[in-house]
């Protein structure tokens, strides 16, 4: 019960008058970058990041977590009302949540995904409380190459469990690896990659990378698609939230399957978005109304709305304890805890409590204040897609312009900016996944670290990579997972055919 | 995209899929060139002191490369040969309507700092694109960068870019 313990402890931390406006600010604001095009969770964190240098990290890193609170939360909004998915992991949501407001049910629709997300994250969270502590006093025992095998299980799972071309998904990977390498090197001091050119001496900051390939890079793929935003009127009333609140219970085999699978899918790096299109295409085929799916199921709602925010909170997961970031958003976060002078990974459990238990105890208190902000306010929000957007584009590329300013006070920074902005439209349209490329620039340097402080060890000798039963099996299963495009063709070619049970199209995240 | 597709009667014209998936395919390959030979004059191999700065970098460039031929060999042989267009005139004029005043606005702030930029930009976006009037527009625009200017210089005390030319020095910030 040490857990429990620290997790009051926790409270007492957080529960401060200044602490508490800053969760609602970061709520509020998390749902406004969320419903806004443009701007989703990664971004707006990064954004803000910098008007957070100041402030002590306990409050910071709960400001800026319910920030992602809140776009969780307001992804679902632009989906059912507009058909607009906010953010790729609430495109499942769109498939029934859609309809339901065509239908005239808008109102049930978003209490059922606020609701659902809520559970989710609750489940996710509740799983974070308990094996956090584990997995961080596991991870003690870690050394070098430990750290690499997991770095590497990481970046080789995204090959095994992504959608789309491996090739794409390595080139992305490595494109993060190659410019986390630009700038001074950390080990011998000398300048990599500069070519000359001061300006790259402080390297590429994926910051800059994360505003413009998640920003400036939406904007003009929105803009493309010439948005004309036309929106259902969202009215919730008292009445409809305990109606369809009457109406959850009865689905609690889909929310728990669906959390699992989040929690599954946030662990490791799969991310909110296969999470939510694994859990609808799974409630599809187990539901007894499956076949009516699409056509205005609260049941559709539930199942990836509940995954989404289960995968997004257990994301935090590998970031608390191994210093591992499981989405682009966590690693965010992970840059924050850097700059803000906390060194991530498995200590932080041991040196600086008061911060673990103050964020973990504010993943309990942020989702409650953000399912209550957004049950209250999403006329208000909605009303914010009605701006038309020749005002709000120029506006958010002001935004992004002044957070890659921010950044390192660099004016070089905004045109980097642009040109992720750009790399981002050709790749998002390419279906080149942008995930690998912002974790492998988070990571490429402590990877690296890892790996030759592994190689130092053993002389460059490779096989200390399966030296003992706990490394050799986690490179075993990275290389399984880097090749698996290859073994489930062969495997495919095995055995007989199996009929395509799920095809929709998911967008590579 | 769907709904463009189907709205548009007329044929589009533009440069197919896969031409772009080469060409960006291309642009990867001597980016890992690139990395290779850099990492390479660094010292890619291994020294006395463990493996050398390039050593890593090295390696990267290598996947890097295998990776653009990867994708070029599926993009212009492969089975799946992409041959829808990529971007039509209209949606093309569309993104650089975004784009290119970007650019400029980016290079006004070089100039003459962030909130004075912004809002130029934000005023000019709004007249010249969205067709709004200049009173409005001004409005707008005025009213977004002094919110920002107070949230950033005043609030939480984190300057901007003022410009190689500063033309709010008067204020004191």
């Amino acid at each position: 019960m040490e857990e429990l313990n620290s997790l009051f402890h926790g409270f007492s931390v957080i529960l401060t008058p200044m602490n508490i406006l800053l969760m609602f600010v970061g709520i509020i604001l998390g749902v406004l970058i969320g419903v806004l095009p443009g701007l989703g969770g990664a971004n707006g964190v990064a954004i803000l990041l910098p008007l957070t240098f100041a402030m002590p990290p306990t409050s910071a890193i709960i400001m800026l977590s319910c920030i992602y609170w809140g776009a969780l939360f307001g992804g679902a909004i632009t989906s059912i009302l507009f058909n607009i998915p906010g953010e790729p992991w609430s495109v499942a949501t769109t498939f029934d949540g859609y309809p339901m407001a065509q239908n005239g049910q808008a109102g049930a629709a978003l209490t059922a995904a606020f609701t659902s997300s809520f559970i989710g994250a609750f489940v996710a969270v509740v799983m974070i409380t308990f094996m956090a502590p584990l997995v961080a006093k596991f991870a003690l025992k870690f050394g070098p190459p430990e750290f690499f095998a997991v770095y590497l299980l990481t970046f080789c799972s995204f090959v095994g469990m992504g959608k789309g071309s491996p090739f794409k998904i390595l080139a992305s990977m490595t494109i993060g690896f190659a410019l986390a390498a630009v700038g001074m090197d950390t080990v011998t001091g000398q300048l990599r990659l500069t070519f000359g050119f001061p300006d790259l001496m402080r390297g590429f900051d994926f910051l800059i990378a994360v505003i413009g390939l998640f920003g400036i890079g939406e904007i003009l793929i929105s803009m493309e698609e010439g948005l004309a935003f036309s929106g259902k009127n969202a009215k919730i009333d008292p009445k409809v939230v305990l109606a369809t609140w009457k109406k959850l219970p009865k689905y609690w085999l889909t929310t728990v399957r669906s959390s699992l699978i989040g929690i599954w899918m946030g662990i490791t790096p799969g991310g909110a978005t296969p999470a939510s299109f694994m859990s609808y295409g799974l409630a599809k085929k187990m539901s007894r109304d499956g076949h009516k799916f699409g056509t205005g199921q609260l049941e559709g709602v539930i199942a990836p709305e509940t995954a989404a925010h289960a995968a997004g909170t257990s994301a935090m997961l590998p970031m608390l304890a191994l210093g591992i970031p499981g989405s682009p958003t966590a690693a965010v976060l992970l840059g924050g805890l850097l700059i803000w002078g906390l060194q991530p990974g498995p200590l932080l459990f041991v040196e600086q409590k008061d911060f673990v238990w103050g964020l973990i105890a504010s993943m309990y208190l942020g989702n409650l204040v953000g399912l209550i902000v957004v049950l209250t306010t999403v006329p208000l929000f909605a009303s914010i897609l009605r701006i038309p957007f020749s005002i709000i584009a120029p506006v958010i590329v002001v935004i992004c312009a002044i957070g890659a300013y921010t950044v390192h006070n660099a004016m070089l920074d905004i045109w980097f900016m642009l040109l992720f902005g750009v790399v981002g439209y050709l790749f998002k349209k390419l279906d080149y996944p942008l995930a690998p490329l912002v974790l492998a620039l988070v990571l490429g340097d402590k990877a690296e670290d890892s790996f030759r402080q592994a190689m130092l060890i053993s002389q460059g000798d490779m096989s200390i990579m399966w030296s003992n039963a706990l490394v050799g099996g986690i490179s075993t299963l990275a290389l399984i997972l880097l090749f698996w495009p290859l073994i489930s063709r062969l495997l495919g070619k095995v055995l007989p055919q199996k009929k395509k049970q799920f095809d929709v199209e998911q967008p590579v995240d | 995209m769907e709904s463009n597709q189907t709205t548009d009667a007329k044929p589009r014209h533009g440069v197919s899929t896969h031409i772009v998936e080469a060409v960006v395919a291309l642009g990867v390959l001597i980016l890992g060139i690139v990395v290779i030979q850099g990492s390479w004059s660094l010292g890619s191999g291994w020294t006395s002191d463990g493996p050398g700065a390039g050593y890593f970098p090295f390696w990267i460039g290598v996947i890097l490369c295998i990776s653009a031929i990867g994708i070029f060999y599926q993009a212009v042989f492969g089975k799946s040969r992409n041959n829808e267009i990529f971007v039509d005139s209209e949606q093309l004029r569309r993104v650089l309507s975004v784009l290119l005043p970007a650019v400029v606005y980016v290079g006004v702030v070089q100039l003459i700092g962030l909130y004075v930029a912004s809002a130029l930009y934000i005023a000019a976006f709004m007249i010249v694109l969205g067709k709004y009037t200049w009173t409005k527009s001004v409005t707008v625009a005025m009213s977004v960068v002094v919110l920002f200017f107070f949230m950033f210089e005043v609030w939480f005390k984190v300057p901007l870019f003022k410009g190689q030319f500063n033309l709010l020095s008067f204020l004191g910030y």
